[in-house]
Protein backbone atom coordinates (compact mmCIF):
# COMPACT_ATOMS: atom_id res chain seq x y z
CA UNK A 1 0.00 0.00 0.00
CA UNK A 2 2.41 2.64 0.89
CA UNK A 3 4.73 1.13 -1.94
CA UNK A 4 1.84 2.81 -4.25
CA UNK A 5 1.62 5.88 -2.55
CA UNK A 6 5.54 5.88 -2.94
CA UNK A 7 4.87 5.21 -6.37
CA UNK A 8 2.53 7.68 -7.35
CA UNK A 9 4.14 10.40 -5.35
CA UNK A 10 7.23 9.95 -7.41
CA UNK A 11 5.55 9.73 -10.39
CA UNK A 12 4.55 12.97 -10.14
CA UNK A 13 7.05 14.81 -8.90
CA UNK A 14 9.36 13.05 -11.92
CA UNK A 15 6.79 14.85 -14.41
CA UNK A 16 6.92 18.17 -12.91
CA UNK A 17 10.43 18.31 -12.91
CA UNK A 18 11.12 16.79 -16.52
CA UNK A 19 8.49 19.77 -17.55
CA UNK A 20 10.80 22.38 -16.23
CA UNK A 21 13.79 20.37 -17.85
CA UNK A 22 12.96 20.73 -21.15
CA UNK A 23 12.25 24.27 -20.37
CA UNK A 24 15.84 25.29 -18.71
CA UNK A 25 17.59 23.07 -21.88
CA UNK A 26 15.85 24.71 -24.72
CA UNK A 27 17.61 27.83 -23.42
CA UNK A 28 20.14 26.33 -25.50
CA UNK A 29 18.47 27.76 -28.23
CA UNK A 30 18.06 31.12 -26.74
CA UNK A 31 21.83 31.90 -26.29
CA UNK A 32 24.38 30.39 -24.43
CA UNK A 33 24.89 33.23 -21.88
CA UNK A 34 21.38 31.91 -20.48
CA UNK A 35 21.55 28.68 -20.56
CA UNK A 36 24.97 28.61 -18.53
CA UNK A 37 23.34 31.14 -16.07
CA UNK A 38 20.20 29.32 -15.55
CA UNK A 39 22.15 25.80 -15.28
CA UNK A 40 24.62 27.49 -13.12
CA UNK A 41 22.48 27.47 -10.66
CA UNK A 42 21.63 23.63 -10.55
CA UNK A 43 25.66 23.87 -9.32
CA UNK A 44 24.77 25.30 -5.82
CA UNK A 45 24.50 23.44 -2.54
CA UNK A 46 20.98 23.75 -2.47
CA UNK A 47 20.47 22.11 -5.99
CA UNK A 48 22.72 19.41 -5.47
CA UNK A 49 21.13 18.31 -2.48
CA UNK A 50 17.80 18.77 -4.40
CA UNK A 51 19.77 16.17 -7.13
CA UNK A 52 20.00 13.81 -4.50
CA UNK A 53 16.35 14.14 -3.89
CA UNK A 54 15.47 13.49 -7.63
CA UNK A 55 17.59 10.50 -8.33
CA UNK A 56 16.31 9.26 -5.21
CA UNK A 57 12.63 9.39 -6.40
CA UNK A 58 13.67 8.27 -10.06
CA UNK A 59 15.62 5.37 -8.58
CA UNK A 60 12.73 4.37 -6.22
CA UNK A 61 9.97 4.50 -8.94
CA UNK A 62 12.62 2.83 -11.37
CA UNK A 63 13.15 -0.41 -9.18
CA UNK A 64 9.43 -0.91 -7.52
CA UNK A 65 8.68 -0.24 -11.05
CA UNK A 66 10.38 -3.04 -12.17
CA UNK A 67 8.76 -4.74 -9.40
CA UNK A 68 5.73 -4.00 -10.32
CA UNK A 69 6.38 -5.67 -13.96
CA UNK A 70 8.06 -8.35 -12.70
CA UNK A 71 4.44 -9.39 -10.83
CA UNK A 72 2.60 -8.96 -13.54
CA UNK A 73 4.56 -10.68 -16.23
CA UNK A 74 6.35 -13.09 -14.53
CA UNK A 75 4.46 -16.52 -13.32
CA UNK A 76 5.97 -16.48 -9.82
CA UNK A 77 5.72 -12.60 -9.04
CA UNK A 78 2.79 -12.14 -7.18
CA UNK A 79 4.19 -14.96 -4.93
CA UNK A 80 7.19 -13.33 -4.73
CA UNK A 81 6.06 -9.88 -4.52
CA UNK A 82 7.20 -8.91 -0.69
CA UNK A 83 10.47 -10.03 -0.91
CA UNK A 84 10.78 -8.46 -4.31
CA UNK A 85 9.73 -4.99 -2.23
CA UNK A 86 12.80 -5.61 0.16
CA UNK A 87 14.96 -6.13 -2.99
CA UNK A 88 13.90 -2.72 -4.28
CA UNK A 89 14.53 -1.17 -0.83
CA UNK A 90 18.09 -2.59 -0.48
CA UNK A 91 19.13 -1.89 -4.28
CA UNK A 92 17.79 1.69 -3.73
CA UNK A 93 19.55 2.64 -0.42
CA UNK A 94 23.15 0.81 -2.64
CA UNK A 95 22.63 2.82 -5.34
CA UNK A 96 21.56 6.12 -3.88
CA UNK A 97 24.69 5.41 -1.29
CA UNK A 98 26.99 5.06 -4.03
CA UNK A 99 25.58 8.16 -5.83
CA UNK A 100 25.01 10.77 -3.21
CA UNK A 101 28.81 9.51 -2.05
CA UNK A 102 29.54 10.05 -5.72
CA UNK A 103 27.63 13.33 -6.56
CA UNK A 104 28.84 15.04 -2.78
CA UNK A 105 32.68 14.62 -4.12
CA UNK A 106 32.77 15.48 -7.53
CA UNK A 107 30.31 18.82 -5.70
CA UNK A 108 33.40 19.51 -3.59
CA UNK A 109 35.84 19.67 -5.34
CA UNK A 110 34.81 21.91 -8.10
CA UNK A 111 33.38 24.25 -6.04
CA UNK A 112 34.35 27.67 -5.81
CA UNK A 113 32.27 28.60 -2.70
CA UNK A 114 29.04 30.85 -3.30
CA UNK B 1 -29.16 -40.52 1.34
CA UNK B 2 -27.57 -38.13 -1.89
CA UNK B 3 -29.32 -35.42 -2.70
CA UNK B 4 -28.20 -34.15 -6.01
CA UNK B 5 -28.84 -30.33 -5.51
CA UNK B 6 -27.78 -29.08 -9.45
CA UNK B 7 -27.66 -25.98 -8.07
CA UNK B 8 -25.07 -26.33 -5.35
CA UNK B 9 -23.10 -28.57 -7.89
CA UNK B 10 -23.20 -26.19 -10.41
CA UNK B 11 -23.60 -22.78 -9.03
CA UNK B 12 -23.34 -21.29 -12.76
CA UNK B 13 -26.86 -22.21 -13.07
CA UNK B 14 -28.35 -20.93 -9.88
CA UNK B 15 -25.87 -17.71 -8.63
CA UNK B 16 -25.21 -14.60 -11.17
CA UNK B 17 -21.73 -13.89 -11.19
CA UNK B 18 -20.97 -10.75 -8.98
CA UNK B 19 -22.70 -7.37 -9.49
CA UNK B 20 -23.79 -8.86 -13.40
CA UNK B 21 -25.88 -6.11 -15.06
CA UNK B 22 -26.98 -4.41 -11.15
CA UNK B 23 -25.21 -1.38 -11.79
CA UNK B 24 -26.64 1.44 -13.60
CA UNK B 25 -24.55 2.60 -16.45
CA UNK B 26 -24.37 6.10 -15.61
CA UNK B 27 -22.46 5.19 -12.32
CA UNK B 28 -19.84 3.76 -14.25
CA UNK B 29 -16.91 5.63 -15.81
CA UNK B 30 -15.62 3.75 -18.10
CA UNK B 31 -17.82 2.46 -21.06
CA UNK B 32 -17.00 -0.67 -23.10
CA UNK B 33 -15.32 0.90 -26.59
CA UNK B 34 -12.54 2.20 -23.91
CA UNK B 35 -11.63 -1.30 -22.82
CA UNK B 36 -8.51 -1.96 -26.06
CA UNK B 37 -7.37 1.98 -25.16
CA UNK B 38 -6.99 1.08 -21.41
CA UNK B 39 -5.30 -2.39 -22.79
CA UNK B 40 -2.59 -0.61 -24.72
CA UNK B 41 -2.03 2.16 -22.29
CA UNK B 42 -1.44 -0.68 -19.84
CA UNK B 43 1.30 -2.03 -21.97
CA UNK B 44 2.77 0.97 -22.84
CA UNK B 45 3.38 1.71 -19.31
CA UNK B 46 5.10 -1.32 -18.45
CA UNK B 47 7.13 -1.18 -22.00
CA UNK B 48 7.94 2.54 -21.79
CA UNK B 49 9.24 2.09 -17.79
CA UNK B 50 11.53 -0.81 -18.63
CA UNK B 51 13.17 1.28 -21.79
CA UNK B 52 13.23 4.25 -19.29
CA UNK B 53 15.06 2.49 -16.70
CA UNK B 54 18.03 2.15 -19.41
CA UNK B 55 17.55 5.61 -21.06
CA UNK B 56 17.66 7.83 -17.64
CA UNK B 57 20.23 5.83 -15.77
CA UNK B 58 22.95 6.01 -18.16
CA UNK B 59 21.51 9.88 -19.27
CA UNK B 60 22.55 10.42 -14.99
CA UNK B 61 25.36 8.07 -15.40
CA UNK B 62 27.00 10.38 -18.06
CA UNK B 63 26.09 13.67 -17.01
CA UNK B 64 26.54 13.31 -12.96
CA UNK B 65 28.73 10.62 -12.68
CA UNK B 66 31.71 10.40 -15.05
CA UNK B 67 34.06 13.74 -15.92
CA UNK B 68 33.59 16.60 -13.51
CA UNK B 69 30.16 15.78 -13.05
CA UNK B 70 27.44 18.26 -12.23
CA UNK B 71 30.21 20.66 -13.24
CA UNK B 72 30.54 20.41 -16.44
CA UNK B 73 27.37 20.54 -17.35
CA UNK B 74 27.03 24.07 -20.35
CA UNK B 75 26.56 25.05 -23.34
CA UNK B 76 29.72 23.37 -24.58
CA UNK B 77 28.84 19.88 -22.85
CA UNK B 78 25.47 19.79 -24.63
CA UNK B 79 27.08 21.16 -28.23
CA UNK B 80 29.74 18.14 -27.68
CA UNK B 81 26.89 15.25 -27.04
CA UNK B 82 24.37 16.58 -29.67
CA UNK B 83 27.19 16.00 -32.23
CA UNK B 84 27.01 12.64 -31.84
CA UNK B 85 23.23 11.46 -33.81
CA UNK B 86 23.52 8.84 -30.98
CA UNK B 87 23.14 10.89 -28.10
CA UNK B 88 21.01 13.18 -30.21
CA UNK B 89 18.57 9.62 -30.75
CA UNK B 90 19.13 8.76 -27.24
CA UNK B 91 17.24 11.97 -25.52
CA UNK B 92 14.67 12.14 -28.58
CA UNK B 93 13.41 8.95 -27.08
CA UNK B 94 13.48 9.55 -23.77
CA UNK B 95 11.77 12.40 -24.64
CA UNK B 96 8.90 10.85 -26.19
CA UNK B 97 9.06 7.67 -23.42
CA UNK B 98 8.75 9.88 -20.72
CA UNK B 99 6.36 12.38 -21.80
CA UNK B 100 4.09 10.10 -22.47
CA UNK B 101 4.42 7.84 -19.74
CA UNK B 102 3.85 10.43 -17.48
CA UNK B 103 0.90 11.96 -19.43
CA UNK B 104 -0.57 8.75 -19.49
CA UNK B 105 0.08 8.38 -15.45
CA UNK B 106 -1.09 11.71 -14.65
CA UNK B 107 -4.21 10.91 -16.59
CA UNK B 108 -4.51 7.62 -14.57
CA UNK B 109 -4.37 10.03 -11.33
CA UNK B 110 -7.08 12.37 -12.58
CA UNK B 111 -9.48 10.62 -13.07
CA UNK B 112 -8.95 8.98 -9.45
CA UNK B 113 -8.95 12.18 -8.06
CA UNK B 114 -11.39 14.13 -10.14
CA UNK B 115 -14.69 13.28 -9.60
CA UNK B 116 -16.57 16.10 -11.51
CA UNK B 117 -17.09 15.13 -14.81
CA UNK B 118 -16.20 19.21 -15.95
CA UNK B 119 -13.10 18.71 -13.26
CA UNK B 120 -11.51 15.83 -14.95
CA UNK B 121 -12.04 17.59 -18.36
CA UNK B 122 -10.44 20.70 -17.42
CA UNK B 123 -7.53 18.89 -15.88
CA UNK B 124 -7.07 16.73 -19.02
CA UNK B 125 -7.08 19.32 -21.42
CA UNK B 126 -4.25 21.63 -19.23
CA UNK B 127 -2.32 18.21 -19.03
CA UNK B 128 -2.62 17.47 -22.51
CA UNK B 129 -1.46 20.92 -23.64
CA UNK B 130 1.22 21.36 -21.60
CA UNK B 131 2.29 18.05 -23.32
CA UNK B 132 2.06 18.70 -26.62
CA UNK B 133 4.03 22.04 -26.42
CA UNK B 134 7.12 19.87 -24.22
CA UNK B 135 7.12 17.42 -26.58
CA UNK B 136 7.46 19.45 -29.90
CA UNK B 137 9.85 22.22 -27.97
CA UNK B 138 12.06 19.53 -27.08
CA UNK B 139 12.07 17.81 -30.17
CA UNK B 140 12.88 21.13 -31.72
CA UNK B 141 15.72 21.82 -29.40
CA UNK B 142 17.53 18.53 -30.67
CA UNK B 143 16.73 19.17 -34.08
CA UNK B 144 17.60 23.02 -34.76
CA UNK B 145 20.31 23.20 -32.27
CA UNK B 146 23.54 24.98 -33.63
CA UNK B 147 26.70 23.87 -31.64
CA UNK B 148 29.17 26.30 -33.65
CA UNK B 149 28.51 30.00 -32.97
CA UNK B 150 29.75 32.73 -34.57
CA UNK B 151 29.72 36.56 -33.77
CA UNK B 152 28.87 39.30 -36.46
CA UNK B 153 32.40 39.36 -37.33
CA UNK B 154 32.30 35.44 -38.15
CA UNK B 155 34.63 34.57 -35.44
CA UNK B 156 33.72 31.76 -33.21
CA UNK B 157 31.93 32.47 -29.71
CA UNK B 158 33.80 31.71 -26.84
CA UNK B 159 31.17 29.33 -25.66
CA UNK B 160 31.65 27.15 -29.07
CA UNK B 161 32.70 23.50 -28.06
CA UNK B 162 36.61 23.00 -29.42
CA UNK B 163 35.25 21.03 -31.99
CA UNK B 164 34.08 23.73 -34.00
CA UNK B 165 37.39 25.08 -35.13
CA UNK B 166 37.74 22.74 -37.51
CA UNK B 167 34.46 23.02 -38.81
CA UNK B 168 34.12 27.07 -38.97
CA UNK B 169 37.88 27.72 -40.21
C1 LIG C 1 19.92 16.40 -12.02
C2 LIG C 1 19.76 15.53 -12.95
C3 LIG C 1 19.86 15.86 -14.43
C4 LIG C 1 20.78 16.63 -15.09
C5 LIG C 1 21.97 17.38 -14.50
C6 LIG C 1 20.43 16.61 -16.50
C7 LIG C 1 21.13 17.27 -17.50
C8 LIG C 1 20.76 17.33 -18.84
C9 LIG C 1 21.53 17.95 -19.89
C10 LIG C 1 22.90 18.61 -19.69
C11 LIG C 1 20.84 17.81 -21.05
C12 LIG C 1 21.29 18.28 -22.44
C13 LIG C 1 21.56 17.14 -23.40
C14 LIG C 1 22.26 15.95 -22.83
O1 LIG C 1 23.13 16.09 -21.94
O2 LIG C 1 21.92 14.82 -23.25
C15 LIG C 1 19.61 17.11 -20.74
C16 LIG C 1 18.61 16.81 -21.64
C17 LIG C 1 17.51 16.02 -21.37
N1 LIG C 1 17.22 15.40 -20.15
FE1 LIG C 1 18.27 15.60 -18.43
N2 LIG C 1 19.30 15.82 -16.68
C18 LIG C 1 18.93 15.35 -15.44
C19 LIG C 1 17.86 14.53 -15.17
C20 LIG C 1 16.95 14.09 -16.11
C21 LIG C 1 15.84 13.19 -15.82
C22 LIG C 1 15.51 12.62 -14.45
C23 LIG C 1 15.17 13.00 -17.00
C24 LIG C 1 13.96 12.14 -17.29
C25 LIG C 1 12.88 12.09 -16.57
C26 LIG C 1 15.84 13.78 -18.02
C27 LIG C 1 15.45 13.90 -19.34
C28 LIG C 1 16.06 14.67 -20.30
C29 LIG C 1 15.53 14.87 -21.64
C30 LIG C 1 14.24 14.27 -22.21
C31 LIG C 1 16.45 15.72 -22.32
C32 LIG C 1 16.33 16.26 -23.76
C33 LIG C 1 15.66 17.62 -23.68
C34 LIG C 1 15.29 18.23 -25.03
O3 LIG C 1 14.87 17.50 -25.93
O4 LIG C 1 15.36 19.46 -25.14
N3 LIG C 1 16.92 14.42 -17.44
N4 LIG C 1 19.60 16.83 -19.38
C1 LIG D 1 12.63 4.90 -14.69
C2 LIG D 1 11.85 4.06 -15.33
C3 LIG D 1 10.36 3.93 -15.02
C4 LIG D 1 9.70 2.75 -14.76
C5 LIG D 1 10.30 1.34 -14.67
C6 LIG D 1 8.32 3.10 -14.56
C7 LIG D 1 7.31 2.18 -14.32
C8 LIG D 1 6.00 2.47 -14.04
C9 LIG D 1 4.93 1.51 -13.85
C10 LIG D 1 5.09 -0.01 -13.97
C11 LIG D 1 3.81 2.21 -13.55
C12 LIG D 1 2.44 1.62 -13.18
C13 LIG D 1 1.49 1.67 -14.34
C14 LIG D 1 0.16 1.05 -13.99
O1 LIG D 1 -0.14 0.84 -12.80
O2 LIG D 1 -0.59 0.74 -14.93
C15 LIG D 1 4.15 3.63 -13.55
C16 LIG D 1 3.26 4.65 -13.26
C17 LIG D 1 3.58 6.00 -13.35
N1 LIG D 1 4.78 6.55 -13.77
FE1 LIG D 1 6.45 5.52 -14.20
N2 LIG D 1 8.16 4.47 -14.68
C18 LIG D 1 9.38 5.01 -14.99
C19 LIG D 1 9.64 6.37 -15.23
C20 LIG D 1 8.73 7.40 -15.09
C21 LIG D 1 8.97 8.79 -15.42
C22 LIG D 1 10.26 9.34 -16.03
C23 LIG D 1 7.84 9.49 -15.10
C24 LIG D 1 7.54 10.98 -15.25
C25 LIG D 1 7.79 11.67 -16.34
C26 LIG D 1 6.88 8.54 -14.55
C27 LIG D 1 5.61 8.85 -14.11
C28 LIG D 1 4.65 7.93 -13.72
C29 LIG D 1 3.33 8.28 -13.24
C30 LIG D 1 2.79 9.70 -13.03
C31 LIG D 1 2.65 7.06 -12.99
C32 LIG D 1 1.19 6.87 -12.46
C33 LIG D 1 1.23 6.46 -11.01
C34 LIG D 1 -0.10 5.92 -10.53
O3 LIG D 1 -1.01 5.66 -11.33
O4 LIG D 1 -0.20 5.72 -9.30
N3 LIG D 1 7.46 7.27 -14.57
N4 LIG D 1 5.49 3.76 -13.86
Amino acid sequence: MWSWVGHRITGVGIFFFLLVHVLDTSLVRVSPEAYDAVIGAYKHPIMIMGEIGLVGAIVFHAFNGLRIILVDFWKQGTRYHRQMLWAVMILWFVTMVAFSIRHLMIFFEGWEGF
Amino acid sequence: MTTTNSEAVLPAQGIEAPRSGRIDPKYLRSNPSSGSFEMVAWVFMRVSGAALVVLIFVHLFSNLMVGEGIHQIDFAFVAGKWANPVWQFWDLTMLWLAMLHGTNGMRTIINDYAEKDSTRLWLKSILYSATAVIIILGTLVIFTFEPCLVDDAGNLMDYAPSFCESVVN
